[in-house]
């Protein structure tokens, strides 16, 4: 695919979106477009809204109690919100890393097998191929390809996520959400995660909430700041950090609050 | 303030009542030992010699048990009580684990606390209770059933087993869903990300990363079942026949308690030699399934 | 790779779950069966047994002249045999979960203990019942009473208040210990006045629940401290306590099974329900304090 081309496409549209936990306005009139094939960095102070806008987006949302949604988000132009949206296709097509690594507690293989066999693959061959690929996929394929019968507890920390993001990618999505995906590791495997995201935009749209700026600014395309609730700014990742264009951006980047 | 060494006499005395409080609680620590060594040596005591009479063989797979006629064989009442005992576990532990979910993750908070605690009522209410209502409720059902088929009614293997089933599901309804409600939430919302239906997260994800507080639940209730005396009694007819879901059946625990008042001689011993041999049944179940579901559940 | 897993279809493309359905009505529906049979057996109970309660039934002994049916001599076999298995088991459950908290060295002796105590409450009460019988009934001279009873539930209980106990005790952070003991404490000195007190709810929890047992027992008891519950206490506490006498679960089975009489037995029931229920409720209520303070 030529660089100008997927550079462009706009992969998903959010238009008016608004959300409430009860009576708290958590979002408030989010307007955003995710570029396709970019590494979109959503940054601010805890208590934003970037988590809550992230899981907008696979409909993670809809198992809390009391959460109403209003405006639109639109995946390759079906509105996820819209009627007779089947949750399970729309999370298969955009796969989530969240903040703590949480692999299932069985084996590294079925791990990553789990989401393929809840979509129906069921041959053998196929889930092997889906194992080697995503494992490669999530650089740690060398570390566990001689222990995938071991249980996927006893990997450390750093491997335990990035087996996460390996299971994420086993489903095969667009789309892979990370949630504060570093904030529990060690700088090393942190390091680690960061090259992998690099690489993994080849081929994956990824939105990713830091609360790290060296960090969205060392990995991001695009970078879009929240604050209580409200989209600030949203701009290329160097010109949000060398010249924003809103104050509080500047206060928050500079480290004034935060 | 008076110059102390570190061995004056105050601190002296001091060390003296700390080794006896010392003394004093290992006394205590290792009563439980001893009670469980004096047991197993008394079991095995006044057991043990009406099994030599008898013969251990005779004993264990005779299948008359008639006393005044010196017929001792247990092997109807062993056979009864491992059907009854597998029967109720078959049924209770997926209908348990299948109401602990509709529990902890189904139903409001509000409605499945009450529940919750109408259920753990149930779990404590003394056995003999459950008796008297399997003897009200149930048995009269299962005599319709017989007359329907042509049997004679009576107490029977069935009303045994669905009383049994009845006993240990609160424990097992309570024991699972307090596993499942410990499960971390991430498991469940891992699931649901990667695009499975809540249903399948709950099946899939949550209750395998229950299983050992499950399988507690399952010892409890196997001992509690295979253990069980009265409620038994109550409604299971009672005679030391081979089993048979509709006909009257004797388990285990059941003969010292009907027996032990106009029992003497050797059949008093025979009823000894029961103890031993449910009390080996105990130890063995207990000790296995520790080991062997400890092990899976790692 | 598995067109499965293909990605050209649109998220508005519902999947067809038979399954999933049928197995969500199967859930509600077995579900709804279970519980509606447990607030059934708790509803029968109350209300068959309810109008037996009277103030006669529950403060006199039976009288076969009058032909009228008392259960108050049970009702103070059970009390009898609450406190004074209490009283036994109390010292010696706790003793034991400080001295396997706090003072044991030896992992040996510690994983016998523990494997000693999981054993006892796994065996059956009817096995407690032979046990208690050759022992205190036979070998100690008690003969079939309450005293034989009582060293018997005492055993039986012992698991519960150890496992109890030892939970409190582990609760009370390690802080406070290191706190008295640096101050130049003793061990004993700690134990009496910070873990004792810090784990007192735990204790508490630990009786209601052995209280809990007791009144359950009908086995065990049946078997040691036997019989009739015919006439009302009289004589010294020795004479009534090495007498024998049924308590209430025992009385019930003898109502129900040896004679039949099922009125008399729900009455019993129902008496024995609403401890259990106010048993309940006090667990709550230590639960509830531990969670304010």
């Amino acid at each position: 695919m030529n660089e100008v081309e997927t550079q462009n496409k706009v992969k998903i549209h959010t238009k008016n979106l608004d959300l409430f936990y009860g009576d708290v306005h958590a979002l408030k009139d989010v307007n955003l477009d995710i570029q396709s094939h970019n590494v979109t960095a959503l940054i601010g102070p805890s208590g934003c809204g970037k988590s809550t806008y992230l899981k907008t987006l696979n409909r993670m949302n809809d198992t809390i109690d009391g959460v109403k949604i209003t405006g639109d988000v639109f995946l390759d132009n079906e509105n996820v919100y819209g009627k007779g949206v089947d949750v399970t296709i729309l999370r298969k097509k955009v796969g989530m890393v969240f903040q703590s690594p949480n692999p299932f507690p069985m084996s590294i293989y079925d791990n990553i097998t789990y989401g393929p066999r809840m979509h129906g693959v069921k041959k053998r061959i196929e889930l092997d191929e889906i194992v080697e690929k995503s494992l490669k996929g999530a650089a740690i394929w060398d570390e566990v390809k001689d222990r995938m019968k071991k249980s996927a507890l006893s990997l450390s920390g750093g491997q335990q996520q990035r087996l996460c993001i390996a299971r994420a990618l086993a489903t095969q999505p667009d789309v892979l959400l990370m949630d504060e995906p570093t904030s529990a590791l060690d700088p090393i495997s942190t390091t680690k995660i960061e090259e992998l995201i690099a690489e993994l935009k080849k081929n994956y749209s990824i939105v990713i909430v830091t609360h790290n700026m060296q960090q969205a600014a060392r990995i991001s395309d695009d970078t879009a700041f929240f604050l209580l609730g409200e989209l600030i700014e949203n701009h290329k990742t160097e010109t949000i950090f060398s010249s924003p264009q809103d104050k509080r951006t500047e206060d928050y980047i500079t480290g004034r609050f935060g | 303030m008076e110059q102390m060494g570190l061995t004056t006499g105050r601190n002296k005395s001091k060390s003296t009542v700390e080794r006896i409080m010392n003394i004093i609680f290992l006394i205590c620590g290792l009563a439980a030992v001893i009670c469980v060594i004096c047991m197993t040596v008394y079991m095995i005591i006044s057991g043990w010699p009406a099994i030599q009479k008898i013969g251990v063989f005779e004993f264990l797979f005779g299948q008359v048990w008639d006393p005044e006629n010196s017929e001792f064989g247990i092997a109807p009442m062993i056979l009864s009580s491992i059907i009854a005992t597998f029967s109720a576990i078959l049924v209770a532990l997926p209908l348990g684990i299948l109401v602990a979910v509709f529990l902890s993750k189904l139903i409001p908070g509000r409605l499945s606390s009450i529940l919750r605690t109408l259920i753990d009522l149930l779990a404590g209410i003394p056995s003999v209770v459950y008796g008297l209502l399997g003897a009200i409720l149930i048995v009269p059902l299962i005599f319709e059933l017989q007359t329907s088929l042509g049997l004679p009614t009576s107490g029977c293997l069935l009303s045994a087993i669905i009383i049994l089933i009845i006993m240990i599901l609160p424990t097992i309804i309570s024991v699972s869903e307090t596993a499942i409600r410990a499960v971390p939430q991430q498991y469940e919302d891992a699931s649901l990300a990667l695009g499975s239906t809540k249903l399948q997260s709950i099946f899939r994800a949550t209750v395998p990363a229950a299983k050992s507080g499950i399988v507690a639940g399952m010892v409890l209730g196997v001992g509690r079942a295979i253990g069980e005396a009265m409620a038994v009694i109550m409604v299971a007819g009672n005679a030391a026949i081979m089993p048979e879901f509709l006909k009257p059946a004797r388990l285990l625990t059941a003969s010292i308690p009907i027996e032990w008042a106009y029992s003497s001689g050797l059949h008093r011993e025979a009823l000894y030699g029961i103890g031993l041999v449910l009390f080996i049944f105990i130890m063995v179940i207990n000790i296995v399934l520790n080991m062997v579901l400890k092990k899976a559940v790692n | 790779m598995s067109d499965k897993l293909s990605n050209d279809v649109a998220i508005t493309d519902r999947k067809k779950r038979p399954f999933e359905k049928l197995f969500y009505s199967v859930i509600y529906l077995l579900s709804g069966c279970v519980l509606a049979l447990v607030i059934y057996f708790i509803a029968i109970i109350l209300i068959r047994g309810l109008p037996a309660l009277s103030l006669s039934f529950l403060t006199s002994a039976p009288n076969p002249i009058q032909q009228t049916i008392g259960i108050f001599p049970s009702i103070v076999n059970t009390l009898y045999i609450i406190f004074f298995t209490l009283l036994c088991c109390i010292p010696i459950g706790v003793g034991g979960a400080i001295y396997l908290n706090e003072y044991a060295k030896n992992k040996r002796l510690v994983s016998a203990i523990e494997f000693a105590t999981e054993t006892l409450s796994g065996v059956p009460s009817i096995l407690y019942g032979v046990f208690g019988y050759v022992v205190f009934c036979l070998l100690f001279g008690f003969k079939v009473s309450l005293i034989a009873g009582i060293l018997t539930l005492t055993i039986m209980v012992l698991p519960i208040m150890i496992r109890t106990t030892q939970e409190a005790l582990k609760s009370v952070p390690v802080s406070y210990r290191e706190g008295a003991l640096g101050m130049g404490a003793t061990k004993w000195y700690m134990v009496r006045t910070i873990l004792l007190p810090s784990s007192l709810k735990g204790i508490l929890t630990g009786i209601i629940l052995s209280i809990g047992r007791m009144v359950s027992e009908s086995a065990a008891l049946l078997l040691t401290a036997g019989g009739s519950a015919m006439y009302m206490p009289k004589g010294s506490l020795w004479d009534q306590l090495s007498s024998s006498g049924s308590t209430l679960s025992v009385e019930l089975y003898r109502y129900a099974y040896s004679r039949g009489d099922n009125e008399t037995a729900f009455g019993i029931a129902a008496v024995l329900i609403l401890i259990v229920i106010l048993l309940n409720l006090l667990t709550r209520f230590i639960a509830g304090r531990l969670n304010t303070q």
